[in-house]
């Protein structure tokens, strides 16, 4: 087959992350057989799994939080009693790094007077490390590496961390990325937020491996039942404190419904806004859900942090729900109204809209649309079905390139691009939060914007520059700009592209602008 | 909750934009003083860049044909903005004062129609071969200050070199150990990167042209940003980073060798005479110099500030008042070890004939062969290392003699 490198744009682009730098070949690879590449993904069904050392389930994590919480607790009172008019105590482990870092130079004290900033943060950097500052992790700044070195991460810190590298990680090694693209897609229309509280900061990359990955090529309706019952979700739109106002745990506590969940179910996650539910429904799902919980840390309910069913404060009673009955037969009852709200036309319609929005066009072509709805009515919401009916329509070949790339996928693209794999999410944490798109941390349960204008802000492309200048300056040095311009677009990036970065005044300046060109923006 | 490090951020995040900073126990620690004459020799090496135009920093203003080539932007020996003279033919640019006054003391020195072997107009290639020392471009990861530092006796002089900056230029880059150290104020996206990137937007993208303009705009109007020096514009960096780079080295256990960049040379366009971006930018670099005598103190006595570019520019003004890429340029020497008060230069002239290519100031002289003349006075180096080790295949271009005082 001939090579097309603009087909290869759109195939490593707008279906995934970015061609690869160094030795991948994936722009070649896209080239010959475009739409084989992107489909080559949806052959491996587990593909969308994430296992990694240091990932544990969401029981495991709600029990690590309560024994932090626990200790916390402690170590307060211990020191209220020992010395209740004193500052708190000094933490032990501070002491001892900054002990280290004393010793390590004279020169830091020179360097404190130099910059009038804590300059204890000082790093140790001998050739080997400076090349180390070569690498993305390294380009955290003495910012975001200033209280990491005072203050030791607490296991919630650690865990977000080490859940966001397992989810980097798996961005920057995919071959295209189609699948880490609908994990991302689908883990935003099912947003929960990590702001929340300590148990959604912790529970918020177990919450998208648990319920998210394992669906994501499967039936719409599985990851919806995932995501509703799952703790994060419960805990992130309260539905643990919903009582049915004429259940037991209700009557007793004079408490009674919270339709926070409810109403986002129907609103957000399967029907749509106008999608014909009313009031009333919002009530009657709310009034079903009653019950839906996680047990807490006594584990009156199960293993503290596991969904649990609480008869005790499910609303009694049969319910009627978009005209239909659900008879009251506890926990099933819920779970026969979410199976039919997955396979409602204004499901199948909210869907295909929002997934060809966010692959396509901000004005989403009616007519793939269209076919994308059937295709979700006819094979009773399957996933895979569905992404193979987008790479399969021409429309998503042919669409111009407009979308802008989200900060994430501009920081993945960037990351990959460079072939680096960090090891430290530092930089991209710190970055995403710069960019207004912090990880797992949307401003409200209808997650990130999804459309150029929203990133496309005059802020928002300062910042940016600022970003791929830093990369710029930490990377240029030791890449070939037109190299990577190679790798990155071929002969499809523009005349204008190629003579920007072919007359940059240094790499750096080279990268910087590769990195902001509409070729990498652009998807 | 917001974890500590991120909720800083959120609260700073202009916080990120920060330089970093990195210090090492030092691998080797540097014997304080020379034996023999209890000189304790410094090197500093600046590079511009994006080419300087070395015609528009020391004219030759007694060279007929100078004032027609450079034509608007040209400088003069008298007016409003006169060019301070150095001698019968050169004069400095007037934005350098504090050059001009160290050469009046003879505490610097000029070497005009300078060039590295290089005679293409690449910036990435001319970069690569001023800081690897190879005579072609290539991707060697070291370069000839690292391996003139290798070439030392370990232990007895300098032993660690200084990368300022957030990497470490290939100048510096190589088997001997470097410590880096970064401003933490250094803000990363200069004004000129932001320019070409609205220009290609411009012609490509004019939705994130025009985003990307605003938000620009608001920025300057954020920081009231103009053409005075202040903390974040590039004058006001590169100042700042001679400063903390200088403190560094007067230290009695500080690095002797440091390398150093600064960038936005590449005048294509309204590259400006006495006054304009030009000036601005031989501004700053006029003052870092400064920084650096007053910073090392009593040590300025035994320090040389090399500065250098990549290439030069054409010697004849573009349509759009600046100039594209050339060959011949020069290089500046300043501090106490300067044997200066002096311009070097085989004048080649500037008749169209005896341009390089009909377009350039031919280079006379090789790069080179006046920093290996600094490294021999200041470190005494044999020529055999400085022609087979620190710059490879070289021995054609000979030490230049009596540049260290």
């Amino acid at each position: 087959m001939a090579r097309d490198s603009q087909a290869a744009l759109v195939a490593l682009n707008r279906f995934g992350f970015g061609p690869r730098g160094g030795a991948s070949g994936d722009l070649v690879n896209a080239a010959s057989d475009p739409r084989g590449f992107v489909k080559a993904e949806l052959a491996r069904p587990l593909g969308a799994l994430l296992e990694a050392p240091g990932l544990q389930s969401t029981p495991q994590l709600a029990q690590a939080v309560f024994a932090y919480q626990d200790e916390v607790k402690q170590a307060r009172e211990a020191a209220k009693a020992a010395a209740p008019t004193e500052a708190p105590v000094p933490q032990p482990a501070n002491q001892k790094s900054e002990n280290q870092l004393r010793r390590n130079l004279s020169l830091n004290t020179v360097a404190s007077e130099i910059s009038g900033q804590q300059m204890a943060e000082a790093k140790a950097a001998d050739n080997k490390s400076a090349d180390g500052a070569m690498k993305p992790e390294a380009m955290q700044p003495n910012a975001a590496a200033a209280p990491a070195a005072k203050q030791p991460l607490n296991v919630i810190q650690k865990t977000f961390r080490t859940e966001a590298l397992a989810r980097l990680q798996r961005a920057m090694l995919v071959d295209c990325g189609f699948t880490e693209r609908l994990v991302v897609f689908w883990s935003n229309h099912f947003c929960i937020s990590a702001s929340k509280g300590e148990l959604a900061r912790m529970w918020a990359g177990a919450f998208e491996r648990e319920a998210i990955r394992p669906h994501v090529l499967g039936r719409f309706a599985d990851m919806l039942k995932a995501v509703e019952q799952h703790p994060a979700m419960l805990f992130f739109l309260d539905n643990q404190q919903s009582l049915g106002p004429d259940s037991r745990a209700g009557q007793n506590r004079k408490r009674g419904l919270n339709e926070n969940l409810a109403r986002e179910i129907m609103e957000l996650h399967t029907l749509g806004v106008g999608g014909g539910y009313t009031q009333g429904d919002v009530t009657s799902l709310a009034r079903i859900i009653t019950g839906w919980t996680f047990a807490g840390r006594k584990g009156q309910l199960g293993a503290p942090g596991s969904f649990a069913f609480n008869a005790n404060a499910h609303q009694p009673g049969p319910q009627l729900l978009l005209g239909r009955t659900y008879e009251a037969n506890g926990l099933a009852q819920g779970e026969a109204a979410l199976a039919d709200i997955a396979r409602h036309p204004s499901t199948a319609n909210f869907i295909a809209t929002k997934f060809v929005r966010h692959f396509v066009a901000d004005d989403p072509p009616p007519a793939l649309v269209a076919r994308l709805r059937d295709v979700f009515v006819r094979t009773d919401g399957d996933l895979k079905a569905l992404a193979t009916a987008l790479i399969d329509s021409d429309e998503a070949w042919k669409a111009p390139l407009t979308k802008m790339r989200s900060p994430y996928d501009f920081l993945v693209a960037s990351g990959r691009l460079l072939a680096r794999v960090p090891e430290d999410p530092g930089f991209y944490l710190g970055s995403l939060n710069l960019l207004g798109q912090p990880l797992w941390t949307p401003a409200g349960p209808n997650g990130f914007p999804d459309t150029a204008a929203a990133w496309a802000a005059p802020e928002g492309m300062k910042l940016r520059l600022d970003i791929a200048s830093q990369m710029g300056a930490r990377l240029g040095p030791n890449i070939d700009p037109l190299d990577l311009l190679e790798f990155a677009a071929a002969d499809a990036a523009s005349v204008e592209t190629r003579r920007t970065i072919e007359r940059a005044e240094s790499r750096q300046q080279a990268l910087a602008l590769l990195l902001m060109s509409p070729e990498i923006q652009r998807r | 909750m917001i974890d500590c490090v991120e909720n800083r951020l959120l609260t700073s995040r202009r916080g990120l934009l920060l330089g970093g900073a990195a210090f090492a126990a030092w691998a080797y620690l540097p014997k304080f003083a020379r034996a023999a004459d209890g000189r304790d020799p410094r090197l500093v090496v600046v590079i511009l860049r994006g080419a300087l135009d070395g015609l528009a920093t020391v004219a030759p203003i007694g060279d007929p044909d100078y004032a027609g080539l450079h034509g608007s932007i040209a400088l003069t020996a008298d007016g409003a903005h006169a060019a301070t003279r150095l001698d019968g033919f050169f004069a400095l640019h007037p934005a350098m004062p504090e050059f001009a006054r160290m050469y009046r003391d003879q505490h610097a020195a000029v070497i005009h129609a300078v060039s590295t072997p290089y005679r293409d107009r690449s910036h990435f290639d001319g970069q690569d071969v001023l800081e690897s020392g190879y005579a072609g471009p290539g991707r060697v990861q070291s370069g000839w200050l690292n391996r003139a530092l290798e070439a030392l006796p370990r232990g007895e002089r300098v032993s660690s070199g200084l990368a300022v900056g957030p990497t470490t230029p290939l100048v510096l880059r190589g088997a001997a150990p470097t410590v880096g150290w970064a401003p933490v104020a250094l803000p990363q996206a200069d004004d000129d990167t932001a320019m070409r990137l609205v220009d290609l937007y411009r012609h490509r993208d004019p939705a994130l042209g025009s985003a990307l303009t605003q938000g620009l705009q608001l920025e300057k109007a954020a920081s009231g940003d103009d053409m005075k020096p202040k903390p974040g514009n590039q004058a006001a960096q590169m100042r700042q980073v001679a400063r903390g780079a200088a403190k560094l080295m007067a230290a009695d256990d500080g690095p002797r060798i440091a390398a150093l960049a600064f960038d936005g040379w590449d005048t294509h366009a309204n590259e400006g005479g006495p006054v304009g971006r030009l000036a601005f930018l031989l501004g700053g670099l006029d003052s870092a110099l400064a920084e650096f005598e007053s910073g090392l103190g009593d040590r300025w006595r035994d320090t040389i500030v090399v500065v250098a570019t990549e290439f030069g520019r054409t010697a004849r003004i573009n349509g759009t008042d600046g100039t594209d890429h050339g060959t011949g340029t020069i290089a500046l020497l300043a501090g106490g070890a300067v044997k200066g008060g002096r311009v070097i230069s085989d004048w080649p002239g500037l008749k169209p004939a005896n341009l390089y290519e009909g377009r350039d100031l031919k280079p006379t002289t090789d790069l080179r062969s006046v920093i290996k003349g600094v490294l021999q006075g200041q470190f005494g180096l044999s020529d055999q290392v400085l022609a087979q080790t620190v710059f490879p295949d070289s021995a054609s271009a000979r030490p230049m003699k009596g540049l260290v005082a």
